[in-house]
């Protein structure tokens, strides 16, 4: 792992996170700072390791299909940002061009 | 202060179940308390009082009908990342600052069940991402002990409350260390018990795989009290093990004899300067007074904790907290279209270390970078629980400092590594899933603050690890040996 | 050669198809079409904070037994990975799915053609994953999302265990690829999967279309279409843009890889602006959930599960009984009468007769009362019985009709029938011959016809002597007689 320039523009784009211009400064060198600490993984052999799956060995959890109460609506749509009726209203999907 | 708040959940629980007390009475007292201390303390975000009181109500009927409750009348902390119906639940971010839960976490619900009652949600680190509770959007919490300095984090309320007497039991979570460094920092004990013994159904998730809740108390005996209500199997959470809960609380041992307790040889205490060095080694030499052997072992990938906690950790968050957009609760902030909507809600609803974490999470899993950032250190951790199935071949627990210092004042760590380093200790013990607690071992620095010792078993022996704390804390002492500054 | 000659098309298909379980796939709310908006979610569909998924075993049962009609490989580990991406019918903004270790691999959808051709279309995989919510857009657009100042969201569908199958462009028409969705529909259906109603949503489908010149082994540019509500759209839009690719590449132009939407009224495909940049889905293994182990004793249990499969019966009618491809395919359509009809096949043994009973009387008195074959009280073992009577000409097919009256207003027993009132054929020459005389005489102008030259009275004739004979005259032995009385 080589030490890399971080694109933090990008990277705040892919997480939905406006950054300001000296957040992106500052945010970027923090980044890049604790990349370099990371990079020691770099010292460890793990070519016949396995990737830890699960850290309690579990398999099939699952649950039988059955309908159970869900929650009343009012109190659901009592948290919205913005409601009308009875949906969820968000602004335009797609940006204007 | 009144008496009754000083006594410990255990000894309340008789109490009231004797009904020499009612769980109305203890209620008032604990609620006078904090009323009293917490303005200056700042544990609570968000105080009960009317729910406690009707809670404390229901307990007291279920006595008179004649039920007999283990936590009955125990007054308790909740952290404020943990849902509870009708309550507001917080994270301590801005993004959830007037969010109301329309449901209880699991391990909450058996509390209050079991009789506990809730006297407020406590502040911590937004998202449970800190060492300190500075981090926290919404409120300061000091360290009882001086209130120049910060409780520890990131279930640093919930500490603070309970060291502070406003609270019997204190829930916490642990990620990396965030149960253990605040009960170390407030003189506590702090428990946290094997992955998946404790239902995360209802905690705001931080890191899904490391995440974990448990109880902070002022004796082991209480942490037990509160495990025993807590842990088992719960169907909601598909990492929740199905697996038998032996009590620990009817196994609390006087000495520690026959048991081999390993010190681990990287942890090389004399970098933390020689009175805390001193301090660590006196601990060891108890633990053997104590009928102890103490044996070295060795966890050669130590040193990589760090590295890989803060690579798996930010990884699983950055997806955990694309939740939070605006749509459906919490904070909004309007955009001409969703995605600036998004960009916006998110800027202004985290702060900086979560944006910091949701970044170098991002990145880690972002395509080209997955492979040499997350699966390696997935790998890594793979690593670090060998390391310590090895060491366990030598020793039925490992000792080990708790945090590399005591409570440190506020605004001391400007640089966010330094922040991170204070995990260093308990990291390990989270990657590899293991049960592991801290324990008042004594005091250091200028002025005398709080130390403790970290105690770690294999997975799934809380009972051995609870029943030996409570050896050492009964020969010891040393969380009566200073009293909190409130 | 025609321009249409010059080019092939090569075509696959991406279905997402809504699973038919009570519930969700990872939490309890109900799982059904319709209803109140936002009345069917929970923390954990609406992606509260600290909720958790638990997958719903039916589901990745039914998966499962999915990959298993097609043939596909049921690997012994499996696991959910996230996929993640903003958009507001997302409440995670991920999505729980499976990246590198589906549930199944591979496989392949057998299917047929109007006239009866079998083909094959390999699978890629099919993987399980939970649907998104509902988004209805306004302000502007004419409900299309483009144009739109807002949009509102309805959270129930949130959730909805979803298959995703995708294809390997083994397509070559629009009619094939029609045929290959009506195949995967019939088969969803009939292993209990799935309702498959695109109308309602439960199937959903992309195509991607790409054209090359006949022969090349090359793949052309491909564009994906979607928007495809029925079908018919799916039909007519393939074409649609197999006739605009040709035309892009006949005059000089280049197709152009990208997403373009089916306009129904227009009957055109347009360029979709594309809704978000390509995506960095950030895949890794879900950490809230743990991995599946498949292992052979549930695979051998799920397989005993599975009923005939629509190609293999179509094999069987069209090939076998010699069914034409719309007479097979619309008893497939209809399952409790495909497996009336083979058990009746099975009782009797003689899959021609079975045919011509079950899709003409019987289809008939179906018809006439409104009660279906497979309703009604022809048992299958009567019906061989009946059946019987007739292969071993003990009864002619005009008795034979009669009882099958009969027996569907509940006389159960052909033979007890026959036995009773004596309706069995009469092949006694001597009693034949007494009808024929008799007809004979009572029909002069007839028999003055045929000796006239109109042969084809006889009928007329051999008619009269079984209604003489109430139907038991074994008609070869009556036309015999006639022939040798009137020559």
């Amino acid at each position: 792992m080589a030490s890399e320039k971080i694109d933090v523009r990008y990277v705040a784009k892919l997480a939905r996170i406006a950054l300001s211009e000296e957040e992106a400064v500052r945010f970027g060198k923090q980044l890049a700072d604790l990349l370099e600490h990371v990079n020691v993984l770099s010292e460890l052999e793990t070519a016949s390791v396995p990737a830890t799956a699960q850290v309690v060995e579990s398999r099939n959890v699952e649950r039988s299909d059955e309908v159970t109460p869900c929650l009343d609506r009012e109190t659901v749509l009592a948290m919205a940002p913005q409601r009308q009726g009875a949906f969820f209203r968000v602004p335009k999907i797609i940006p204007e061009s | 202060m009144n008496e009754p708040v000083t006594r410990s959940a255990a000894q309340i629980a008789r109490d009231v179940n004797g009904k020499s007390i009612s769980a109305r009475e203890m209620t008032q007292a604990v609620l006078q308390r904090v009323d009293e201390v917490d303005d200056r303390l700042g544990c609570y975000l968000t105080r009960l009082h009317e729910l406690a009181l009707d809670c404390a109500q229901r307990v007291d009927r279920r006595i008179a009908a004649g039920e007999s409750l283990s936590l009955a009348g125990v007054p308790v902390a909740v952290k404020d990342n943990m849902c509870l119906t009708g309550t507001r639940t917080t994270a301590a971010s801005k993004i959830l600052e007037n969010w109301i839960a329309p449901y209880t976490a699991t391990a909450v619900q058996r509390i209050l069940d079991a009789g506990g009652v809730p006297i407020g949600k406590t502040n911590l680190d937004e998202f449970a991402m800190g060492s300190s509770c500075e981090n926290s959007a919404l409120g300061v919490t000091r360290n009882p002990y001086d209130l120049s300095r910060v409780p520890g984090g990131s279930s640093g309320g919930s500490a603070a409350a309970v060291a502070s007497f406003q609270a019997a039991i204190g829930l916490g979570s642990d990620t990396g260390g965030s149960i253990r460094e605040p009960g170390a920092f407030c003189n506590i004990v702090g428990f946290k018990p094997t992955y998946g013994r404790v239902s995360r159904y209802g905690l705001i998730a931080f890191a899904s795989s490391l995440d974990q809740i448990g109880p902070l108390t002022r004796t082991i005996e209480d942490a037990a009290l509160a495990y025993d209500v807590m842990a088992g199997h719960d169907p909601r959470d598909s990492t929740s093990i199905n697996r038998a809960v032996e009590p620990a609380s009817n196994a609390l041992r006087e000495d520690l004899k026959g048991l081999r307790i390993g010190v681990v040889k990287e942890f090389v205490t004399a970098k933390l300067g020689p009175e805390i060095d001193a301090l660590y080694k006196r601990a060891y030499r108890e633990l053997a007074e104590l009928g102890a052997e103490i044996v070295d072992v060795s966890l050669p990938t130590a040193d990589y904790g760090l590295a890989t906690y803060y690579l798996i950790a930010p990884a699983e968050c950055s997806s955990n907290l694309a939740r939070f957009d605006g749509v459906r609760y919490g904070l909004r902030v309007e955009g001409d279209d969703v995605g600036q909507m998004y960009e916006r809600t998110r800027a202004a609803g985290f702060g900086s270390e979560v944006k910091r974490r949701i970044l170098i999470g991002t990145y880690a899993l972002s395509s080209g970078y997955y492979d040499a950032y997350y699966v390696k250190a997935q790998k890594a951790r793979t690593m670090f629980a060998q390391d310590f199935r090895t060491a366990f071949e030598r020793c039925d627990l490992i000792a080990a400092p708790a945090a590399s210092s005591p409570a440190f004042e506020f605004n001391s760590k400007s640089d966010p590594y330094s922040m991170y380093m204070m995990d260093y200790y308990t990291i390990p013990m989270s990657l590899a899933g293991l049960p592991a607690l801290s324990v008042p071992c004594g005091y250091a620095g200028t002025p005398q603050l709080p130390m403790g010792l970290q105690l770690t078993a294999p997975l799934f022996e809380e009972v051995k690890l609870l029943g030996a704390a409570h050896a050492y804390e009964r020969a010891t002492k040393y969380a009566s040996k200073a009293a909190v500054a409130v | 050669m025609t321009v249409k000659a010059k080019y092939e098309a090569v075509i696959g298909i991406e279905c997402h198809v809504e699973l038919k379980t009570r519930s969700k796939m990872f939490c309890g709310c109900a799982n059904e079409f319709g209803g109140e908006p936002n009345t069917k979610v929970c923390p954990v569909c609406l992606a509260l904070p600290g909720a958790l998924p638990v997958p719903n075993k039916e589901a990745i049962e039914h998966m499962i037994r999915a990959g298993l009609a097609f043939g596909a490989t049921i690997p012994a580990f499996s696991k959910f990975d996230r996929k993640n991406y903003f958009y507001p019918d997302m409440p995670k903004d991920y999505q729980i799915s499976q990246y590198d270790m589906p549930l199944t691999l591979g496989g392949s959808v057998r299917y047929w053609l109007e006239d009866g051709t079998i083909k094959e279309c390999r699978l890629t995989r099919i993987h399980l994953e939970e649907d998104t919510g509902k988004s209805m857009h306004g302000g502007g657009g004419g409900g299309r999302i483009a144009g739109s100042a807002f949009s509102l969201i309805d959270f129930n569908r949130a959730g909805v265990p979803l298959m995703e199958c995708v294809s390997e462009p083994d397509l070559t028409s629009a009619q094939e690829a029609v045929a290959y969705l009506e195949a995967l529909k019939r088969t969803f259906v009939q292993l209990g999967v799935s309702d498959v109603k695109m109308e309602e949503g439960s199937l959903r489908c992309d195509a991607n279309v790409s054209i090359r010149a006949v022969g090349s082994t090359q793949l052309g540019t491909k564009a994906e279409i979607k928007n495809m509500n029925s079908f018919r759209s799916v039909l007519r839009a393939i074409e649609s843009e197999v006739e605009r690719q040709t035309g892009v590449l006949e005059s000089g132009g280049r197709v152009v890889q990208e997403t373009r939407g089916w306009d129904e009224a227009q009957g055109v495909t347009h360029s979709m602006r594309s809704k978000e940049e390509a995506h960095d889905y950030r895949y890794f293994p879900d950490p809230d959930l743990v991995p599946m182990e498949t292992d052979v004793a549930l695979v051998e249990r799920l397989k005993a599960t599975i009923p005939a499969l629509p190609h293999d019966r179509f094999k069987r009618y069209h090939g076998k009984y010699g069914l034409d491809p719309k007479q097979a395919t619309q008893l497939i359509d209809n399952l409790p009468l495909a497996e009336y009809f083979d058990a009746c096949v099975a009782a009797s043994g003689n899959a021609q007769l079975i045919t011509n009973f079950v899709l003409g009387d019987l289809s008939r008195l179906a018809n006439e009362t409104g009660t279906p074959a497979y309703a009604s009280p022809v048992t299958p073992a009567s019906l061989a019985e009946l059946i019987g009577l007739v292969e071993a000409k003990t009864i002619t097919s005009k008795i034979a009709k009669e009882l099958l009256e009969r027996m569907w207003a509940g006389q159960t027993s052909p033979k007890a029938i026959v036995e009773k009132e004596g309706l069995a054929q009469t092949s006694d020459a001597g009693e034949i011959e007494r009808f024929v005389t008799e007809v004979l005489a009572a029909n002069e102008k007839a028999v003055a016809d045929y000796k006239a030259g109109k042969t084809n009275i006889l009928g007329f004739l051999i008619g009269q002597v079984m209604k003489a004979s109430r139907g038991k005259a074994n008609p070869a032995l009556a036309e015999a007689l006639l022939r040798k009385k009137l020559d």
